[in-house]
């Protein structure tokens, strides 16, 4: 066990972005993500990066588009409020086609919330997150070795598809301690020839640039982003399969509420209930095959979140409402009880909602 | 251990010091009358002092602590009874201070009358499988920045070095070394080592000067 260190989710991020190579963080405190600036701010100075704490969030994802022009790896980190500040300069990003990691510890909604945990972003962080068409990667962690890796992941998805990758955790994600192995692969560097690096009179110069003077133009780059996105899609939906084999009800959740529900799939599974978890990883691209294999095989889909909903339309979407979809679900900084999942699984089996 | 009027609980956050604050303040019950806990962590938003509040309140243990502990108001408010620790001679109390160097500036504002007095103790809680305190040198380092913040020295360290619920007793075992180089260093005793029940269990009587905890480690 020696290879371990105790960590909040906040600080595994921190820590694996370092690792991943980013030397270069921008943010603004805000709670429940304020140890990812703290830790930040006590390693970069060391390891001759960069923590700044911008005037704004909107000063801070500014900041990124910048670095992410000269080909660096950078990432900024905020919660619920503060990600819809950095909105535009997402937005930008993906204009752009630049690469960058943004994190989102979510708390409870809408307007100023609370400071509890909540997965009440999903909409926002999977349906794009500020105008125009577009999306990000968004990448779900359910403990706090995956906040780590999937950190590492979402700076190598980035680079590779020149896109966002967001990692759309919750509060209690980030607050909560466990032992974590930093020691994992990094992806090989990618190169970025787009890059604003200097010419050195060598080469034409490189533009980075959002805005497009002929809409002809501008329709011919959002079809290209498409094709790229299309072939995400295909090749890089993640899902964890929990008891499926001979489940009759599937649980779908992710993150902290993922944890909650296998707690409640295990004593359902002791009453001899046969229910399992489908918990997408991969929030966008959604896993799409795995629910629709899914949805030949069960009566029923239990959505459990951290919201008043969300997820569950996607999980109808890709199962074509096959059988029906229904949620058991806390709100505002509340976190579901194993009890009340286990209230709904035991409904199902029951017959359910039709 | 022998209280003084005043027990200071300090470490980098996730040390474990509110646990220990708080099975020191059901030991300091045990042999004093008036007894108290004051939760001065205006950093951590989430996991307080508060969280044992029905049980300290069973155990006769005041608890000081900001009433926005634990609800919304995202406000790194100081509670407006903390005062009692420094006026009330007839009081016994253990103080949970803030995580780091931004924690521990709260404590400056009672610790010139905690210097006046002079009976208290400063004890200084370490994790070595905390990635900011995983040396003897970047602890120590922690340390005097609390200690720079909040105008108070340590007097002596807990050893409480552990990864949470996996911890085993050989983990315990390899931190004493560290906690012994802390020590020697900083020319502070060790006070001693705290683990919970199941790893006291599995030590068996392997390590002097052992500590356990009475309440459980959350999450």
């Amino acid at each position: 066990m020696a290879d371990k260190v105790l960590m909040k989710g906040n600080e595994a991020i921190a820590e694996a972005a370092i690792i991943a190579g980013c030397r270069h963080y921008f943010g603004y405190p805000i709670t429940p993500q304020t140890e990812v600036a703290a830790y930040m701010a006590k390693r970069m100075p060391k390891i001759g990066g960069t923590f700044l704490q911008a005037e704004s969030e909107i000063a801070a994802i500014n900041m990124v588009y910048g670095v992410a022009a000269t080909g660096k790896r950078v990432m900024t980190s905020s919660s619920s409020p503060g990600i819809s500040l950095k909105g535009e300069g997402i937005s930008y990003l993906a204009g752009a086609d630049l690469p960058a990691l943004i994190v989102n510890v979510q708390r409870g909604g809408p307007g100023l919330g609370g400071i509890q945990p909540s997965q009440s972003d999903y909409f926002q962080a999977t349906k794009g997150g500020a105008h125009g068409d577009f999306h990000m990667i968004v990448l779900a962690p359910d403990s706090v070795q995956e906040m780590a890796e999937l950190t590492v992941k979402g700076f190598d998805l980035a680079d590779k598809y020149r896109m966002t990758t967001m990692i759309l955790a919750d509060g209690t994600m980030g607050q909560m301690m466990e032992p974590v192995s930093l020691d994992f692969e990094v992806g090989e560097k990618v190169e970025k020839p787009w890059a604003v690096t200097g010419t050195k009179l060598e080469r034409e110069h490189n533009i980075v640039n959002s805005l497009f003077l002929k809409p002809e133009e501008l329709e011919k780059t959002n079809f290209e982003r498409y094709e790229k996105y299309s072939y995400i899609e295909e090749n890089e939906a993640l899902c964890e399969e929990y008891m499926m084999d001979d489940a009759e009800i599937c649980v779908t959740a992710f993150g902290i509420a993922a944890r909650v529900a296998k707690n409640a799939i295990n004593e359902a599974r002791n009453q001899g209930i046969k229910v399992g978890l489908l918990r997408p990883i991969t929030l966008w691209p959604f896993p799409k095959k795995q629910f629709a294999a899914a949805a030949d095989k069960v009566k029923q889909f239990i959505s459990v979140e951290l919201s008043m909903g969300q997820m569950i339309e996607d999980v109808r979407l890709a199962t074509e409402c096959k059988v029906p979809v229904t949620l058991c679900n806390r709100a505002g900084g509340m976190i579901p009880s194993p009890e009340q999942v286990l209230e709904a699984i035991i409904k199902a089996n029951n017959g359910g909602d039709k | 251990m022998n209280f003084s009027r005043i027990t200071i609980i300090s470490g980098h956050y996730g040390s474990g010091k509110t646990n220990i604050a708080v099975s020191l303040a059901y030991d300091l019950k045990r042999i004093r009358e008036k007894v108290a806990i004051a939760d001065i962590d205006i950093v951590n938003p989430y996991f307080r002092t508060k969280d044992n509040e029905q049980q300290l309140e069973n155990a006769g243990i005041r608890l000081i602590c900001s009433e926005y502990a634990n609800s919304n108001v995202d406000i790194p408010a100081l509670p407006q009874d903390m005062y009692a620790v420094t006026d009330d001679k007839e009081l016994h109390s253990i103080l949970d201070v803030g995580g780091d160097e931004r924690g521990a500036l709260a404590l400056g504002r009672i610790s010139p009358a905690i210097r006046e007095e002079n009976d208290y103790q400063m004890l200084y809680v370490v994790n070595k499988f905390r990635p900011l305190t995983k040396d003897a040198d970047s602890a120590i380092e922690v340390m005097r920045e609390i200690e720079a913040a909040c105008g108070l020295k340590f007097t002596a360290i807990i050893n409480n070095s552990n990864l949470g619920a996996e911890t085993m007793a050989d983990d315990v075992i390899s931190s004493l070394n560290y906690a012994a180089e802390i020590s020697q260093k900083t020319n502070l005793p060790v006070l001693f080592t705290s683990v919970n029940r199941s790893v006291a269990e599995q030590l068996n009587g392997e390590i002097d000067n052992l500590y356990v905890m009475e309440i459980e480690t959350k999450l």
